[in-house]
């Protein structure tokens, strides 16, 4: 930037800077993050046990000694990993699904796109089937096999020789497909009376699983590729114009496109390791953010990660409050994201793809 | 072809290009594009216009010559559909791209220039509107101040006006007169219409089918005769004089006889 800045300097502008500002919802963010915050500290409350507002900020800050042990047990080893957890997948799900869909044109592109989902959901099949139930083998064979989905996506369409957007999607998609299958053909081998239950329970994605290590690893993960890609924003407006325009305006496009996928593939990798695979957030939640902040990334980033991890919360609260048991995540968010996004879809179509 | 190099904006060497192996587009094209002036790119459909732009600007490799290029060039795009909603002043400040770091926005600055730019082209007004909900003569405009705001010194244009009603192509024609005399840019623009190179340009490339391109001043190129032949079609220039200044108009023969 400094370097622009004294190439310039030796202008002088006749006219002070009075040109018409826009007026953009600045208030937004902050609002949202608020509401995050108050958000992940109701869903503390939610649950059988029962607690208080006033003993779970207590138990939060309190001095150890003077905390009910009950209420530090449930607290801190169950509902904050949990909510945590949940806010982590929903921010990083729909930050990425925005990502994706400015680099790749598409309003109908999610995080999913690339095969990496499907990988993941392979690799933690996989590991269950082999009798590894905790996190310790399941993570690392979730992840291993959602980046490694990525590479072969990236083998296939260099073999291709395709360097569009739409063949890396074809290659997403045929990564995706063969990884589904060997899915399909590992749940249909896998015994129903031990194995099944947990590798379909699975499947369907639940945070029940949460602890603190995995809230530290996804946490860990969230930062590395988000902060990245929310500092992309404004190169990923250019890329959003299409390949040839975004080359034109001095992008090095494909090595600029690789670069966030490789950044969304690790993230859903990590994601669907800790917490199986959760659908529908990356897709529908980046069309909301649109509609209230518009097409600018730098904005519609941030924004569409704070209603992520706002969904999934509502989403993850009503999973484990509506009945008796648990519903798994994965079915509430399709249950409520597919007639979401059905409505867009069908609002968008004629329309094309304006923020109004 | 007698300029010293430093005059020189744009020249290719016996360039070639294909897309597909053994289908070329053009071969050894010759052509050397002097600084600060306004060159129309003429030919028919398909003989490789755009593609000799994208040359030019480095997007694609010539597979046989050499392109020699010295200074940073800018391109207005045939009016593309935006899918997302940017505000003008969004995509102008796009323009501003090769200034901005990585991971960094456009400064207040960058915003002021892309103000600016708008306020040259007289569209401060759409400043705040989305690009999508613009006529095809204002988004055109807007691309203009984008490829203004990349400081480039070569101005590269296709098509500028082939979506344009009457009016807005009059309108863009004068801004790019304008941008060469008054800012000394290097105008090079393709176009279908030879009376617009007949208005604007100093100098024309002609590209023809067979590969061999005509070029020169734009009265020694555009006669009768080569034009009648490029088009296969009857061509006639009618001299007429408006203002104390002799101009030419092209005229068309549509008739059978």
């Amino acid at each position: 930037m400094g370097e622009s800045e004294s190439l310039e300097a030796g202008k002088t502008y006749a006219k002070p800077a009075s040109y018409p500002q826009s007026s953009k919802r600045q208030w937004l963010i902050p609002v949202l993050a608020v509401l995050l915050m108050v958000a992940i500290i109701l869903s503390l409350l939610i649950g059988r046990y029962d607690l208080s507002a006033g003993q779970a900020v207590e138990t939060l800050i309190g001095d150890e000694g003077e905390v009910a042990l009950n209420d530090a047990i449930v607290i801190k080893t169950l509902r904050l990993p949990r909510a945590l957890l949940v806010v982590l997948s929903g921010m990083g799900l729909a930050l990425a699904g925005a990502a994706m869909q400015g680099v790749f044109r598409n309003p109908l592109v999610g995080p999913e796109i690339l095969g990496v989902s499907s990988g993941a959901s392979f690799g933690g099949v996989l590991a269950l089937s082999l009798g590894f139930s905790g996190g310790a083998g399941l993570i690392p064979f979730s992840f291993t096999f959602g980046c490694g989905a990525l590479v072969l996506a990236f083998v296939l369409s260099k073999l291709a020789r395709q360097r569009s957007s739409l063949g890396l999607v074809l290659a997403g998609v045929v990564v995706g497909g063969l990884f589904g299958a060997l899915t399909g053909a590992i749940t249909y081998l896998a015994d129903p009376e031990t194995r099944l239950p947990g590798l379909v329970y699975w499947l369907m994605g639940s945070f029940a699983t949460a602890t603190r290590e995995s809230v530290v690893f996804l946490a860990a993960i969230t930062l590395i590729t988000g902060l990245p890609l929310i500092g992309l924003a404004w190169r990923l407006n250019i890329l959003s114009l299409g390949d040839s325009d975004a080359a034109a305006l001095g992008l090095r496009v494909e090595l600029l496109r690789w670069a966030v996928v490789v950044l969304v593939a690790l993230f859903v990798a990590a994601q669907v390791a800790v917490s199986g695979g959760v659908s529908w957030v990356g897709l529908v939640i980046p069309h909301l953010g649109r509609m209230l902040v518009g097409p600018d990334h730098a904005r519609l980033l941030p924004v569409s990660a704070l209603l992520g991890g706002l969904y999934l919360l509502a989403m993850d609260d009503l999973a484990r409050s509506l009945t008796a048991f648990e519903i798994p995540i994965g079915l509430m968010t399709s249950i409520i994201g597919t007639p979401v996004f059905a409505f867009f879809f069908v609002k968008l179509r004629g329309r094309g793809w304006t923020n109004d | 072809m007698t300029k010293s190099a430093d005059e020189i904006a744009v020249a290719g060497r016996d360039l070639a290009f294909y897309y597909q192996p053994g289908a070329w587009i053009f071969q050894g094209l010759n052509f050397s594009f002097a600084r600060g002036r306004v060159h129309a790119v003429l030919g028919l459909n398909g003989c490789g216009k755009t593609t000799l732009l994208r040359i030019m600007l480095g997007l694609l490799k010539p597979k046989l010559g050499s392109l020699e290029r010295r200074e940073l060039a800018a391109f207005v795009p045939q009016i593309f559909q935006a899918i997302f909603s940017f505000s003008s002043l969004d995509m102008v400040l796009m323009g501003r791209a090769r200034r901005i770091g990585l991971f960094s926005r456009p400064s207040k600055l960058d915003e002021r220039l892309a103000f600016e730019a708008l306020e040259k082209l007289g569209i401060i007004h759409l400043a705040h509107r989305p690009y999508t909900e613009l006529s095809g003569g204002q988004r055109q405009l807007v691309i203009l101040a984008r490829a203004l705001v990349s400081e480039a010194k070569i101005l590269i244009l296709d098509e500028p006006t082939s979506a344009l009603d009457l009016g807005n192509q009059a309108l863009l024609i004068k801004r790019i007169r304008s941008l060469s005399r008054d800012d000394g840019l290097t105008v090079i623009f393709t176009t279908h219409m030879p009376q617009q190179a007949l208005a604007v340009a100093d100098d024309v490339l002609i590209m023809t089918p067979n590969g061999l391109a005509i070029s020169g001043g734009v009265r020694e190129v555009l006669t009768e005769e080569n034009l009648t032949k490029i088009y296969g079609t009857e061509v006639k220039l009618v001299e007429f004089e408006r203002r104390g200044h002799k101009s030419l108009a092209l005229v068309t023969m549509f008739s059978e006889d």
